[in-house]
């Protein structure tokens, strides 16, 4: 069974590479059952989000400053 | 255009820390932009093209100074970091009570907000630099985590304790500074 700090970590690997099945169903296991956690995982995909859109601000035109 | 151009720079220099070097990487683009106009044909819209060019130019500047710095090393600010996520968790490993990540609600509403852009700003700017530098290789410049990990030279496992270590610390930067404020639960 994952500790917290354990699916803190594997919840920011899945945003690097493909987690291995044993790996997903170690996770689904955990989030079942840990609204920490999964608060956790929610806020991550929202960073990429935030940081997607941050990006494509910067590269599109600024209307605030207009 | 010095619109065009501050934006250029304060993109550049969040990501490489370097008033001078900034300067110099968007000298560079625009001069590459000017260049290379007739590519352009309008396809896109002209700032969305321009940052492309300087995105390239930011990687290449990475790149070189990746040779002469060593982004594995550990700073006290990173030991910080680290230490304060250790605290996040009871000895077993699971999350103290008042450390529990929140439910953030609806966290796309924050996005049409330019209150939520200044903090979320001042979070990455206040990510110590060689996690910084990992970080938005990986998240503004879009590389793989394998490229990101080629390109800086450390090892696949560091990349993904850097980005671990990088997440967590926006997370409850923004979780402090934003979404606490927001909400009173």
């Amino acid at each position: 069974m994952l500790s917290c700090k354990e699916t803190t970590e594997k919840l920011s690997e899945a945003q690097d590479r493909n987690l291995s099945l044993a790996e997903k169903l170690q996770l689904k296991l955990h989030l079942a059952m840990c609204s920490g956690c999964r608060n956790f995982g929610k806020q991550l995909d929202f960073l990429r989000a935030a940081c997607q859109r941050y990006a494509d601000k910067s590269g599109q035109v600024d209307k605030r400053k207009e | 255009m010095s619109a065009l151009r501050l934006d250029m720079l304060r993109f550049a220099n969040l990501q490489l820390r370097d008033v001078q070097l900034a300067e110099d990487v968007v000298q560079e683009a625009l001069v590459a932009a000017v260049a290379g106009q007739r590519e352009f044909e309008g396809r896109s819209a002209l700032k969305t093209w321009v940052f492309g060019i300087l995105r390239n130019k930011i990687v290449d500047a990475i790149r070189l100074r990746s040779r002469s710095i060593n982004v594995s090393s550990l700073s006290d600010d990173e030991a910080g970091l680290d230490e304060a996520f250790e605290n996040l968790f009871k000895p077993n490993a699971h999350w103290q009570p008042g450390a529990r990540p929140r439910d953030w609600g609806d966290p796309e509403a924050s996005m049409h907000q330019d209150q939520f852009w200044k903090v979320f700003d001042a979070c990455i700017n206040h990510l110590p630099p060689n996690t910084a530098r990992v970080f938005m290789m990986r998240e503004f410049l879009e590389f793989d985590t394998d490229e990101v990990c080629a390109e800086l030279r450390i090892s696949n496992s560091n990349c993904h304790v850097i980005l671990h270590r990088a997440r967590n610390a926006l997370r409850r930067c923004l979780e402090k500074s934003w979404f606490a404020g927001e909400r009173s639960c």
